[in-house]
């Protein structure tokens, strides 16, 4: 056991501490200023981190990379994290689209995509969600016909992020209707700069609109936009959603870690530290981050040195939604009053977190993965 | 940054598992729960293994391997319920090394290397410990009261009574000691943080036994044509106890890892250690109980054993609420501000 970060680690953050102590992103645009003054802050920050090369540290050299391993990645996250920079326009396209189109891609898609992903040129988006098949992604309906070269696409999708400003979507649509359910499908890249794809924002709880919905009335997909070969789309769509899980998490935990210290400085303020139930509550927070930190930083370690993760996974992000809801809740009585008034930060956070539990896999799913695949307990046939 | 044991730790982990499967199955540890008896055979195997020194140093008598080793045998140890004073015995070593004078060293650790010796070490207050594990056949017990002071008592200098504590796999005294009894250690007791590596890893053990015999109950026991095991109610509570132990589990590496590489960084690690074990020592074996069943409550079921156990150590030392106020405390001097009580 040696908790402590190897040489080649500490001079990997180093020098991109270093470099974001030199290339701060500039003043956030006010809150009122719209989408798509954020989009372009946004666009403009990847740009920035392309051209010095940190736009994907975990990408290889040869598709603009560093070569970064899974570590100096989680390090790259944190230091994004803590720094509190904005995540990259094109996030979906890093993180999951390249990293998919590596493993799955033809050298030709490999060519024409990675490099304008990599600077933000075009934006990606992701097309798997659907109003009927949420934590069911396999049963998913949009379909796609064969159409000579083409496939012709119709259905509908939810929870896209970034819709109006991609280029791309990573697609996931029914191209067999005569198999299980997990076997007719495909991943197809479309090209989202057609009429026969409208999109509608979704408005959250908080106001905004972070996400889209999609509405495909015959759409055209050339086959060579498929992705890892027709009825390959469930094992292609999991390697997508492998990575959903991975390199985020670690800039979300520095920014729980962030929010606790925030508001341990106000109680400390305050005097509230004296009341032993404030008291209570903000250590068990702590606590709670300190074991977020160490479990990711475990399950990490373990699947990079023996090539085994551990149950952390799911734990991790369960626990750590959950103690963002916590700690968000705790801020109301911690700030006051002020933290429920729109526009503040805290007000913010205490609507977002609630997506929490929801988003990347319910925690309801969450406690099933970890019931079947880590604990081995069988599961409920449910009668259709 | 690695989580791993080195191949030497694994080594001690196995052959731990391995010789208290053999030593220390359930019914022979219910054989002597139910005669309120020490396991003299099997403490005696221990010890001849040099098991209670080995986080003492040679020039003591003892091993001289760490607390990560420690906290490897505790958990071990904590897993079969094995009915022996090896966590008692081992808390008190942890003090007397770092908190003794040179003579009180030379005087105990020896015999507490070897097995000879017996110790205990409990909270006080005013001189009195109302539950003192280990404590009706210790020949040292280390007394420490709220301010950090601790004191070091034979059975000749305190009134010790045996009591009947709701675990019956280890021994257990009221002791009581007047002031200027005993000898003083030094203040703030040095060696309390490694203590409560001890006793939290040996909840960790606790969490994990239960975890699997439950897991092993509920998909086995059918009710309604299926096992229980399928229905989320109980698949769910199940998950609650993986996260409540590991979560026990890695804020208790830590803060072993901490002890012998990170020693400021212990007071902190420690405390969240055993908030964190006290807490899923009692959720995690109340679970194992409830997914039981009407089974969970009977004597035979051998679930109950592993409840008391926790519910001994998670107040051990302090309550989970205790060690959340020391790091509250903690918190609150790094952010300048005034402290609670």
């Amino acid at each position: 056991m040696d908790l402590t970060f190897s040489e080649r680690e500490t001079a990997f953050r180093d020098e991109l501490r270093g470099w974001l102590a030199e290339n701060q992103p500039g003043a956030k645009p006010a809150a009122d200023a719209g989408d798509d003054a954020q989009f372009a802050y946004r666009r403009d920050w990847q740009r920035r981190l392309y051209d010095a090369g940190w736009a994907a540290p975990a990408w290889p050299t040869e598709y603009g990379g560093r070569g970064a391993s899974q570590s100096e990645s989680a390090i790259y996250f944190e230091e994004l994290g803590r720094a509190r920079v904005p995540f990259a326009a094109n996030t979906l396209g890093l993180l999951l689209g390249g990293p998919t189109l590596m493993v799955w891609g033809t050298p030709e898609q490999k060519e024409r995509h990675l490099p304008p992903i990599l600077s933000a040129e075009e934006i990606w988006c992701q097309g798997f969600s659907e109003p009927d098949a949420g934590s069911d992604l396999a049963a998913l309906k949009t379909r796609a016909v064969k159409d000579g070269d083409e496939w012709v696409v119709t259905g509908q999708k939810v929870w896209t992020s970034g819709a109006q400003y991609s280029k791309w979507c990573m697609l996931v649509a029914r191209t067999d209707n005569e198999v299980a359910k997990h076997k007719g499908l495909t991943y197809f890249l479309m090209d989202m700069e057609q009429d026969a794809v409208q999109i509608r924002p979704l408005r959250q709880i908080t106001g905004e609109a972070e996400f889209n919905e999609l509405f495909i009335e015959e759409a055209r997909i050339p086959d060579a936009n498929i992705v890892g070969g027709v009825g390959n789309g469930w094992k292609v769509a999991l390697t997508t959603l492998m990575n959903e899980r991975a390199g985020l998490g670690f800039a979300l935990q520095i920014r729980l870690r962030q929010l606790l210290d925030d508001i341990i400085a106000a109680a400390a303020e305050k005097g509230l530290l004296e009341n032993p139930l404030y008291a209570d509550a903000i250590a068990e927070l702590h606590v709670r981050c300190e074991s977020i930190r160490l479990l990711a930083w475990k399950g990490l370690t373990d699947a990079e040195r023996y090539g085994q993760p551990g149950p952390e996974g799911s734990l991790v992000k369960w626990l750590w939604s959950d103690t963002n809801q916590r700690v968000t809740q705790l801020a109301v009585d911690v700030i006051g009053p002020e933290a429920l008034i729109t526009g503040t930060s805290w007000s913010y956070e205490l609507l977002r977190a609630r997506g929490n539990t929801i988003e990347g896999g319910t925690t309801e799913v969450l406690k099933n993965i970890v019931a079947e695949r880590v604990l081995g307990l069988p599961r409920l046939k449910v009668a259709a | 940054m690695d989580f791993g044991l080195t191949d030497d730790q694994r080594e001690i982990q196995r052959t731990a598992r391995a010789m208290l499967a053999e030593r220390a199955k359930p019914e022979r540890v219910r054989e002597h729960a139910e005669a309120h008896t020490t396991d003299k055979a099997l403490w005696k195997e221990l010890c001849e293994l040099g098991w209670p020194g080995i986080a003492i140093s040679e020039e003591n008598g003892g091993q001289g391997l760490g607390t990560i080793e420690l906290s490897i045998l505790c958990e071990e140890l904590g897993r079969v319920l094995a009915p022996v004073p090896f966590l008692p015995s081992a808390m008190a070593a942890c003090v007397i090394e770092q908190a003794g004078s040179p003579e009180q060293r030379e005087r105990w650790l020896g015999g507490l290397a070897s097995g000879e010796a017996i110790g205990a070490l409990a909270g006080a207050v005013d001189g009195t410990a109302e539950l003192v594990v280990g404590g009706a056949e210790a020949d040292v017990i280390v007394l420490v009261e709220d301010d950090g002071s601790g004191r070091l008592l034979t059975p000749e200098d305190a009134e010790v009574s045996r009591i009947a504590a709701i675990d019956p796999t280890r021994s257990a005294a009221r002791v009581s000691a007047d002031e200027g009894a005993g000898e003083a250690l030094e203040d703030g007791c040095p060696g309390l943080g490694h203590a409560l590596v001890a006793v939290s890893s040996e909840l960790v053990g606790v969490c994990e036994r239960s975890l699997e015999m439950t897991l092993a109950y509920v998909k086995e026991r059918r009710q309604f044509g299926v096992p229980v095991g399928a229905y989320q109610a109980v698949s769910h509570r199940c998950a609650q106890m993986l996260l409540d132990t590991e979560k026990a589990r890695s804020t208790t590496a830590f803060a072993a890892w901490s002890a012998d590489a990170d020693p400021d960084g212990l007071a902190e690690a420690a405390a969240m250690a055993k908030a964190a074990a006290s807490d899923a020592g009692r959720e995690v074996t109340a679970s194992a109980i409830q997914a039981h069943g009407g089974i969970g409550f009977t004597w035979e079921a051998d679930v109950h054993w592993l409840f008391k156990r926790a519910q001994i150590d998670a107040v051990l030392l302090g309550s989970a609420g205790r060690h959340r106020a020391r790091l509250a405390a903690i918190l609150a001097r790094r952010a300048g501000a005034p402290v609670a009580g």
